[in-house]
């Protein structure tokens, strides 16, 4: 039996009813990442040690009763922007080097006290800055949906590393769709829940008013059982919602349901598969009992340049703190105190980081402040209002998660602007705070995975799900798996 | 050519709250270096702020005793700049929507009244601190400061003297020590002061360029960094120079100012909302249960001890120019009800022996109640005035209970009508000359007589007792 192909909520059943130990199903994930990863490199850090411990003491848990989570003694792993105690976290760049947190992100936490088994650390585009996990000072992550295809970013990691059955569910972090993007490209699900619903203490923010933790798996019912674990109000988090941790159902719930699709989402440079994909899923709806209807949103015309001054600002003074004093990668010669800062800055970031905290400082200089940040805070309520609209006449918002599929390696990277604009439909969400889930609606011709985006209103993630589990039980393309590489 | 001083300040004062604004490490003053602080306050990666209540409540408190309006809707921003003592390399403040303003505090000058504006007050963190070590020549930071929630108190520019700078201080630190948001620990840094200076020839209406100087921790240094800031400022101009914009660093031991930035190289803060924190909504219920909780401020305060206690204008604004000063008067009228003794007591003798042994008020040991106990004992002539000064002077030093230490040192006046008698007969026999000069009409002589006799007497008499025996047996005579 090949473990590795269970589901997350199957591997944990099969733990709870002693079919398998703990210890089994995490030795035989951690050999299945030794022979895959080198092809795919989803990992930035691989704690084996930690792991085959932290399985007996689940097993001991999961046996005197602690942990009665579905999900307990199922190996996971984390982007790496999120805080793990004493274990490497990087953000995947040049200036953490050797940071090793004392504190848990309050994420991880909720999923330790559940039992989860902790495989290690994934990969990401720096600081989550970039859609295709190739800003990466540890080099990039490879699709396993295609020869020199990138996964998405910047979660391109954490997706990679379900996508190719390395481990049962992952988190990720989503600050313009950062989750959702790499999900479509790698045929796998997940979803963005609402601001404040998962807490964000312990994730190395990108920009604090758009980061949202969620969950990455391979079936809207794993992903669902994780964002159980980890959602709830934590009072380390001031912007974490004052609600109870969710205890979603699923049931079989699309009869009715209005969904919208807004026209102006499938204009100009989407795909034509991609677009084709996207509308027999909405058709396939219809079929299930939904009520799909057109509407216009214009307001998509503004969502990239108020996200980018937005999340650029927050970046800028974000990203100060890395300075070379107190932790991460020091400059090894210095003349004074400003050449300090410089050059273990100007050595410690990426490009792409670079050039975002520089547009961030720029839109925040006194004289700029107003005819860009003020402006864009100014179009983000505009967005929030637009969104609002829709929602009093839509349970849900369907369309593409991405105008492409998986891009070829390097294409974005020597054009920004065309990775910026390869955003256009997940950013407008976090903007406006919502929920938002993709799952797998189809291939295109070259067989590279198409995603399919839900969004809904504040906290309505139990209905969002309704819908796409509903969806799930109707297809399989969330079933189809790549040709995973492995070495002999 | 005569010139006119225009100036404003700004004041940083540490609140006294237990623990910090945005985590639960200790505020305590003095701990080793880096023992009170958490992955919070050091600005770790991915670690969040969450407000400490008491310090928005504190902040209340001092709008409130300043006349402020208070901001219903609250919000944080942050402050970016660089350096070591800084971890998060942003200061949490308040830019746009600061939690009081538009208030004044009463000041009076030779006499004089004047409001001082109140521009705004508002919430922030304190930063932490570099020590220097020159024996290797680095610096080390203690993050201990970091996180300790800040009031800035910034006032129009509404002084025109150093006198004028001096009261409004004195009266602000009266007000935050009053309403118990600061203990004003100048020394310690809990409350210094930034001062904007300028000048401009008596006779013109446009301020002139003002200079900054920053964190100047006494009210001496801040008289002499007034001074000499403006001097320099009238010398440059009559020299046909030019004030420029900067900041300049206050240089107390060499008595001199040095320009640290000018404004064309000011720092850009680069100000935005933080994100991290949410709005803060104050409601008109708290506002108003803030208000009933504040007790009775020193404006008040003098009103009322000048109306019922009858007391002395100058007496009434040195005691209530201090909590600790009005905790002693408090006190000891609670024992003794006497307001007019106490006052004096305070005025005379307290005073004086702070001022000897260097004793700031709030260092001050004794029980107060003592010193009512004191005054009933010299009330009902258990003691005599001098006895009374010396017990007061042990009690200050160290605390003694007035009435042990009387009955144990044996201090108590001699009430035997015969004892005082018998003495008085004595030294009247002895000193034949001046019963001599007495009779020949001299009646100062009885001074004389009533030394010798309270020396006899070991002090321990009441004075107007011997004196009246003095004067019967003379006339016997």
């Amino acid at each position: 039996m090949d473990l590795s192909k269970l589901s997350a909520l199957e591997a944990g059943r099969m733990i709870k009813n002693k079919e398998i130990s703990v210890a089994e199903i995490t030795k035989a994930a951690l050999e299945n990442i030794e022979k895959t990863d080198k092809n795919y490199h989803a990992f930035i850090t691989l704690c084996a040690d930690e792991a085959l411990k932290r399985a007996e003491e689940v097993q001991k848990g999961i046996d005197d009763g602690t942990y009665t989570s579905p999900l307990a003694g199922v190996p996971m792993a984390l982007k790496d922007n999120m805080c793990t105690k004493g274990i490497l976290t990087t953000c995947a760049s040049k200036i953490l080097t050797g940071f090793k947190p004392f504190y848990n992100a309050t994420a991880y936490s909720n999923l330790e006290n559940a039992g989860a088994v902790l495989l290690g650390k994934l990969n990401m585009d720096e600081f989550a800055m970039g859609s295709t996990t190739e800003t990466s000072y540890y080099g990039a992550t490879l699709n396993p949906w295609g020869e020199n295809r990138v996964p998405g970013g910047s979660s391109g990691g954490s997706a990679v590393a379900i996508a190719t059955d390395q481990v049962y569910y992952a988190l990720g972090s989503d600050t313009g769709g950062s989750i959702r993007q790499p999900c479509a490209f790698c045929g796998i699900t997940g979803i963005k829940p609402t601001y404040g619903r998962v807490s964000r203490y312990g994730l190395i923010p990108y920009a604090s008013s758009l980061d949202q933790i969620g969950p990455m798996g391979r079936s809207v019912g794993d992903v669902a059982a994780v964002l159980n674990i980890i959602s709830g109000h934590d009072p380390k988090d001031s912007t974490s919602v004052n609600m109870d941790a969710l205890n979603i159902t699923l049931k079989n719930d699309v009869k009715g349901k209005k969904i919208g699709v807004p026209t102006d989402w499938f204009g100009e440079g989407l795909e034509k598969d991609v677009k084709e994909k996207v509308l027999e899923a909405a058709k396939k709806l219809e079929n299930m009992g939904a009520i799909i209807e057109e509407f216009k949103m214009p307001e998509i015309e503004y969502v990239i340049p108020t996200y980018y001054i937005i999340a650029c600002a927050e970046a800028s003074s974000n990203l100060s703190r890395f300075d070379g004093v107190k932790y991460g990668y020091c400059t090894p010669s210095f003349d004074d105190l400003t050449d300090l800062y410089c050059k273990s800055r100007s050595e410690g970031f990426g490009m792409e980081v670079k050039r975002r905290i520089m547009i961030g400082a720029f839109v925040l200089s006194s004289g700029y402040y107003d005819a860009y940040y003020k402006k864009a805070l100014q179009v983000k309520a505009v967005i929030k209002k637009a969104f609002d609209k829709a929602f009093e006449k839509y349970d849900a918002i369907l369309s593409p998660t991405a105008p492409t599929t998986a891009l070829k390696m390097g294409e974005n990277l020597s054009d920004p602007l065309k990775m910026y604009l390869g955003d256009i439909y997940t950013v407008s969400i976090n903007l406006a705070g919502l929920p938002s889930m993709v799952i797998p609606c189809g291939f295109d011709k070259e067989g590279l995975p198409v995603g399919l985006q839900l969004t809904g209103k504040p906290f309505s993630e139990n209905e969002l799900m309704n819908i796409a589990y509903s969806f799930q039980k109707e297809t399989d393309f969330h079933l189809k798996k790549p040709v995973i590489k492995r070495e002999v | 050519m005569e010139f006119l001083t225009t100036m404003g300040l700004e004041v940083h004062c540490e609140l006294s709250t237990k623990t910090k604004i945005f985590c639960s490490c200790s505020t305590e003053f003095g701990g080793e270096p880096n023992t009170h602080v958490c992955a919070v306050c050091s600005g770790m990666p991915g670690t969040l702020p969450v407000l400490n209540e008491k310090v928005v409540e504190y902040a209340i408190r001092t709008g409130i005793a300043t006349n402020c309006q208070i901001t219903r809707y609250n919000k944080f921003d942050r402050k970016n700049y660089f350096y070591p003592d800084l971890p998060k390399a942003y200061q949490v403040s308040q830019l746009y929507l600061p939690i009081c303003h538009n208030g004044h505090v009463d000041i009076e000058v030779n006499g004089a009244k004047k409001a001082i504006r109140i521009k705004e007050i508002h919430m922030e963190e304190d930063a932490g601190k570099l020590i220097h070590d020159p024996l290797d020549d680095s610096t080390l930071v203690d993050y201990n400061r970091c996180g300790v929630p800040l009031l800035e108190i910034v006032s129009e520019p509404d002084f025109e003297s150093r006198e004028e700078v001096i009261a409004y201080l004195t009266k602000l630190k009266a007000i935050l020590q009053y309403i118990g948001v600061s203990d004003c620990k100048m020394e310690q840094g809990s409350l210094r002061a930034d001062v904007n200076i300028s000048v401009r020839p008596v006779g013109t209406t446009k301020l002139g360029t003002r200079t900054e100087m920053k964190n100047i921790n006494s009210f001496k240094a801040i008289a002499r960094a007034i001074e000499w800031e403006t001097e320099r400022q009238i010398d440059l101009i009559e020299d046909g120079g030019k004030v420029i914009q900067e900041t300049r660093r206050w240089d107390d031991t060499k008595g001199k100012s040095y320009a640290m930035r000018s404004k064309e190289n000011a720092q850009d803060y680069r100000y935005f909302p933080e994100p991290d924190l949410v709005p803060i909504e104050i409601s008109d219920e708290w506002i108003e249960k803030v208000k009933k909780s504040l007790p009775e401020l020193p404006t008040e305060k003098k009103e009322r001890y000048i109306r019922e206690y009858g007391l002395p204008e100058y007496d009434v604004d040195i005691i209530t120019s201090s909590k600790y000063l009005v905790k002693i008067f408090e006190e000891a009228l609670e024992v003794c009800n006497e307001p007019k003794e106490v006052s004096n007591w305070i005025m005379g003798e307290l005073l004086r022996l702070a001022s000897e042994t260097s004793t700031e008020y709030e260092n001050i040991k004794f029980d107060a109640a003592n010193l009512g106990k004191l005054i009933l004992l010299l009330k009902n002539k258990t003691i005599n005035r001098n006895t009374a000064k010396e017990v007061f002077e042990k009690m200050f030093a160290e605390n003694v209970e007035p009435e042990k230490y009387i009955k144990e040192n044996r201090l108590e006046m001699t009430n035997d009508a015969g004892a005082v008698k018998s003495v008085v007969d004595a030294v009247i026999a002895a000193n034949p000359k001046s019963v001599e000069e007495y009779k020949a009409g001299n009646t100062k002589v009885s001074r004389h007589l009533m030394g010798q006799c309270m020396k006899q007497l070991k002090g321990k008499a009441d004075p107007a007792s011997v004196n009246e025996a003095i004067t019967e047996a003379l006339k016997e005579l």
